[in-house]
């Protein structure tokens, strides 16, 4: 349905196929992070394959937000290596990383406050705009062309998004589940490969939630983005993900199907405790 | 007394209109300075919260750069091209030595951190280019000079070439800075950045060239000011007191807003010479130098975000 909405030569023209669907898009190997002492990431290995949805869980303080960071370049780790789209980095910047093809959302909706909708959302094409600082000062011909050709991007996502009636306003007057839908948007304009969410769902909800889940399903249905998402409500992780890596105190402790991780006897103890 | 207030003023104005053009006339023209001194401030405070106190000063450095080079011999327009040169190098070295190592720190380190900028400042200016006051180099750099007297109203009200000059270069640069800031994606990316440094980088614009950008922009608007006010005065140090004047439009006009600072920029010095020209008497005089921030206080009592300073929106 969204497809047709949205799915014409616009957006996500520029798909790079060099990885095939159910390849490897990105692989963590052997990560650690640390702060000073603390352990917050301990030699974790997991891959993200092209086209899936990818679920991190983890009881609080496992480490699931520091991978995020990690893969996206603000943290760098101090050991292990992140290979995305067959390309080995050690250290990234979070614009490099952009530039790349990853984009993400955060726990904590980080939004432009005092910008609307519309603007906040124009702000992810800031890499896809090419026009430099002079032609802007000019602002006719192909800066303004190529101002008006975001534009329509932008408007097929605000309708995809269906935030259409709240296109002007200042997102910081917005209700929080719509900031978050409008974070989704600003990252989707970026037009990833790679779309990390951290906790997209976090107090929404239910009817939020099921249109937030529809809006995923569909990002990765219909545009073939891929999907990494951290989540804490245990129904949206089985229904959403074909695979789920779990992290306890930042190791992994199971990384598998949806039902073969909640068989998992490790992961039962993570989230239940055990009894000594 | 209460005539002497509220009546008396007035009916001078009335009588003398030749007088009140003048001193409206001088008035704007200290505005518009004040404008641009304060559109300094509001750059950088826009893209980077940090409230920059070093801005006065570089209003000093840059106009001291360029009288200072002149005099070792560079020919006149040499030296501005290569002290727009020096305030590009200042903005990467401000990025790099005090911005970068303190990113996400909190903002009351960062406006420190500019209080350490003023003072290396004015140590660097007076070792590379001496402590005395100099004049302008107004000729050489082909800014017009001497007066224009205008019979009206029954007197005659001068206007100097320099301050016209210096209202229309002023006006040309604050509207180019208004668009840009509003329309341009360069202009987005300053205003995200300001508003939330992680989420600007996850949509990958860089920290860095934003930072640089606006240090540089506003190095320009000081060597725009600097020139102008050491064009009407001389090239000293003591100018650093009156780029503190902006502190008061900016209460005015909001720390936010390129368009608060000009019309905050005019309301003061409107306000400044006004009030001293005809109240000033009542109280013997001299009420130039705090009018301004009398005004600021009185307006921060009712507008606290300024004239038309974004109003923060916290939802709770």
């Amino acid at each position: 349905m969204s497809n047709q909405i949205i799915g014409g030569p616009g957006l996500f023209s520029r798909r790079d196929d060099s990885v095939a669907k159910g390849e490897p898009l990105l692989t963590v190997e052997n990560v650690s992070l640390r702060f000073g002492g603390v352990r917050a990431i301990s030699d974790v290995s997991f891959d993200i394959r092209k086209g899936e949805v990818r679920a991190i869980i983890g009881p609080n303080g496992a480490g699931k937000t520091s991978m995020l960071n990690v893969i996206n370049g603000f943290y760098h780790p101090q050991e292990g290596r992140i290979s995305f789209r067959g390309q080995t980095r050690r250290r990234m910047r979070p614009s490099h990383a952009a530039a790349q093809g990853i984009s993400r959302t955060f726990q904590n909706v980080a939004l432009f406050k005092g910008m609307s909708t519309l603007d906040n959302i124009m702000a992810g094409r800031t890499l896809h705009m090419k026009r430099g600082f002079f032609w802007q000062l000019w602002r006719h011909g192909p800066a303004l062309d190529e101002e008006i050709r975001h534009r329509r991007v932008v408007e097929e996502i605000i309708d995809f998004l269906e935030i259409e009636a709240v296109r002007k306003t200042p997102v910081g007057k917005l209700p929080y589940g719509l900031q978050k839908r409008v974070e989704l948007g600003r990252a989707l304009a970026m037009e990833p490969d790679l779309l990390l969410l951290d906790e997209p769902m976090a107090g929404m909800n239910l009817e939020e939630k099921e249109d937030m889940c529809r809006f995923i399903l569909d990002v990765n249905n219909a545009f073939g983005v891929t999907i990494a998402l951290i989540e804490h409500d245990m129904g949206v992780v089985m229904d959403l993900s074909d695979r789920v890596v779990v992290l306890e105190y930042g190791r992994k402790i199971a990384d598998g199907a949806p039902d073969e991780v909640k068989a998992s006897q490790a992961v039962i103890d993570a989230y239940l405790g055990v009894a000594h | 007394m209460l005539y002497n207030i509220f009546i008396d003023p007035f009916v001078q104005m009335a009588g003398a209109p030749d007088l009140l053009v003048q001193a409206l006339w001088d008035g704007l023209v200290s505005g518009v300075l004040y404008a641009l001194i304060a559109l300094g401030f509001v750059l950088i405070f826009k893209a980077s919260g940090v409230f920059n106190f070093a801005q006065g000063i570089m209003v000093v450095f840059a106009a001291l750069t360029l009288v200072g080079l002149y005099e070792k011999g560079v020919p006149a327009y040499v030296a501005l091209a290569l002290t727009l040169v020096v305030m590009f190098l200042l903005a990467v070295a401000v990025e790099r030595v005090v911005l970068r190592p303190l990113v996400n720190q909190p903002d009351i380190i960062l406006f420190m951190a500019t209080f350490g900028l003023t003072y290396f400042l004015i140590g660097f200016g007076e070792l590379v280019f001496g402590g005395n006051p100099k004049a302008m180099i107004t000729a050489q750099l082909g800014l017009p000079r001497g007066v224009i007297d205008v019979e009206m109203l029954g007197g005659r009200v001068s206007f100097q070439k320099i301050d016209i000059a210096a209202a229309v270069i002023a006006s040309i640069m604050v509207a180019a800075l208004a668009v840009f800031f509003q329309k341009t994606r360069i202009g987005r990316a300053l205003r995200a950045v300001a508003d939330s440094h992680k989420a600007a980088l996850s949509v990958g614009i860089s920290l860095n060239q934003i930072w640089v950008i606006v240090w540089f922009a506003a190095g320009v608007v000081a060597l725009a000011a600097g020139i102008m006010w050491g064009a009407r005065s001389e090239v000293s140090f003591a100018l650093e007191i009156v780029a503190l004047k902006a502190l008061p439009v900016l209460v005015l006009g909001g720390f936010t807003s390129v368009p608060g600072a000009i019309v905050g920029g005019l309301i003061i010095g409107v306000g400044e010479k006004l009030g001293e020209f005809y109240w000033g008497p009542l109280v013997g005089g001299g009420i130039e130098t705090w009018l301004a921030y009398f005004i600021a206080l009185a307006f921060l009592l009712f507008r606290p975000q300024g004239l038309f300073g974004e109003k923060i929106i916290e939802r709770i």
